[in-house]
């Protein structure tokens, strides 16, 4: 039984329409912060990549300052990153039942999510996704330190920091692309959002997407009242 | 057609005259184009002469003295080199190597005057991500332009002779520049105004390369029989020469690079990776507008709501 599934803060509030708490208030600050400082970085990091997109670095306010700020930006992804794994890597560890899942892989892409088996609070694919992320911003922060060059200049020989400078581009389109999709899946799940907004999902959304979450929700009754109606 | 500026007399101008190297002369800059120059100048080179080098520093001062710079005192730790590296104040190094000949048992004191080679395909210039950071001239002067230069230090991974540095102070990067400003004018650089032996010479790369080849016609008839030039073909060849007496192992001069070339790291950087990152963002991109084409959007219907409801009523 994947009692891994829910987190603490995860609480039905019954009700028409149902529904459920996703993401604390703490856990949607520590994302937000995330993400802010990934497209901050994706931004200064495009514009050395190449030379079209270079014009970016009047957003930092001009090429040296982007060139001074994108490794502290790295820093500030990193410890926020950190702060996202601890919070998710349990409900996050594979189980058995996702390679069923991943058979249904196919109907999921489709849109036929109907024939695809109950999942808990992250399916397969957000997994995989949430430890790609994880791998690739390890990746990046060695890599970033060993072309900081002004910091730790000596700690790297020249050989090594072309090798560090390639990955790091490599691993930077990867994390880019990862997270085009990350973002496309949270549109097109529609109802989606709101987990990092509102921090609630509906019932419906969880009934449909994570049923199994809901499900053992449901089971611990895991509950809160109703929030009293405006009056 | 407008003489070439360039200088290899004893007696170059006095009088002051209008810089005759500027933008027009552009080749390469980096992370831009340039359009095809309408003059091509008279390529140009300095050639080191390393047999005849007495190690005197005499060209470290004038570069100093030139470039204006300030390089720190430092602690003598009981090596020749003064300072022992090249620095951001600092753009050319005498290096000094005791080799012992395993032909004769002589030991032999190899004194390399190092800097920037002047590359005719220069690795700093691939790599620079800033436009106009770093350009090369038709006579083959590699420059950094300080105003348009971020700090990144991608020119370090660039270069097959590690001779850029970025300063501290003002966080751009600096080596030497062939004294440009001066060629500009009709002088020669600095260092070889400087040179007392005439180890430091300035001319068309043509000129040099005839004075080398007497001076390693020398250099043989006195028993130095892998005396040649070094002007290594892997950087399309360098606007710096040195005339080696033991041009078969260039290694042994404090390390210069026996077959220097742009890393295949920095060509794959700078080559198929931007192409392999655009497309790759491209498809990701891509592929979510046209899944979203091909299958709209997943909605939670009423059916799920209810279901849920159920659910809750159900258990609670």
């Amino acid at each position: 039984m994947a009692t891994t599934s829910i987190e603490k803060e995860d609480a039905i509030h019954p009700g028409k329409p149902v529904v459920v708490d996703r993401y604390n208030l703490a856990a949607r600050i520590n994302h937000w912060i995330t993400a802010l400082s990934l497209i901050l970085l994706a931004l200064s990091g495009l514009a050395f990549f190449h030379p079209s997109l270079f014009f970016l670095t009047g957003l930092f306010g001009g090429g040296q300052e982007a060139r001074a700020f994108h490794p502290w930006i790295g820093v500030l992804l990193f410890f926020s990153f950190t702060g996202l794994f601890i919070r998710f890597w349990r409900a996050n560890l594979p189980e058995k039942a996702d390679r069923q899942w991943l058979a249904h892989a196919g109907d999921m892409i489709k849109g036929d999510e109907e024939k695809v088996p109950e999942v808990g609070r992250y399916n397969p694919i957000q997994k995989v996704n949430f430890w790609l992320m994880s791998l690739l911003i390890v990746a990046l922060i060695i890599t970033g330190i060993a072309i900081w060059d002004q910091y730790f200049y000596d700690w790297t020989t020249i050989p090594q920091k072309r090798v560090a400078v390639l990955l790091h581009s490599l691993a930077a389109v990867a994390l880019i692309c990862i997270w085009i999709l990350h973002v496309y899946a949270a549109i097109w799940a529609r109802g989606t959002l709101r987990a990092m907004t509102r921090g609630s999902v509906t019932g419906g959304w969880a009934w449909r997407h994570h049923r199994l979450w809901l499900k053992e929700l449901a089971d611990r009754h895991r509950t809160k009242k109703p929030a009293a109606p405006a009056e | 057609m407008e003489p070439s500026p360039r200088t290899a007399t004893s007696n170059p101008p006095v009088a002051a005259v209008p810089a005759n190297l500027g933008e027009r002369d552009l080749v390469r800059r980096s992370a831009s184009s340039v359009p095809s120059p309408e003059r091509q100048l008279e390529p140009v080179a300095k050639l080191i002469d390393v047999s005849k080098c007495i190690g005197c520093k005499a060209c470290q001062s004038a570069c100093i003295e030139w470039n204006d710079t300030n390089p720190a005192i430092e602690t003598n730790v009981g090596l020749y080199e003064n300072p022992h590296d090249l620095t951001p104040d600092m753009f050319t190094l005498m290096r000094f190597a005791e080799w012992e000949n395993p032909q004769t048992g002589n030991l032999e004191w190899l004194i390399r005057k190092d800097g920037c080679m002047h590359c005719a395909d220069p690795g700093c210039l691939k790599a620079c991500p800033a436009p106009g950071a770093i350009v090369q001239y038709s006579n083959g002067i590699v420059d950094f332009i300080h105003e348009n230069c971020i700090g990144c230090g991608y020119c370090i991974k660039g270069c097959p002779f590690n001779i850029p540095r970025i300063s501290k102070v003002d966080h751009t990067a600096y080596k030497c520049t062939l004294c440009s400003d001066r060629v500009a004018v009709g002088q020669g650089p600095a260092c070889a105004k400087a040179c007392p032996t005439h180890a430091i010479t300035f001319g068309t790369k043509e000129d040099m390369k005839k004075l080398a080849d007497s001076r390693i016609e020398d250099l043989k008839s006195r028993g130095f029989e892998n005396a040649g030039l070094y002007d290594p073909p892997g950087v399309g060849g360098t606007h710096v020469m040195y005339v080696l007496h033991h041009n078969d192992q260039p290694e042994i001069y404090s390390g210069l690079p026996k077959d220097p070339r742009v890393s295949p790291v920095v060509n794959a950087w700078k080559g198929v990776a931007k192409y392999i990152g655009f497309a790759a963002m491209g498809l990701a991109a891509a592929a979510g507008v046209l899944h979203s084409a091909l299958t709209g959007p997943n909605r939670v219907t009423r059916e799920d709501e209810e279901k849920a409801e159920d659910l809750v009523k159900e258990k609670t």
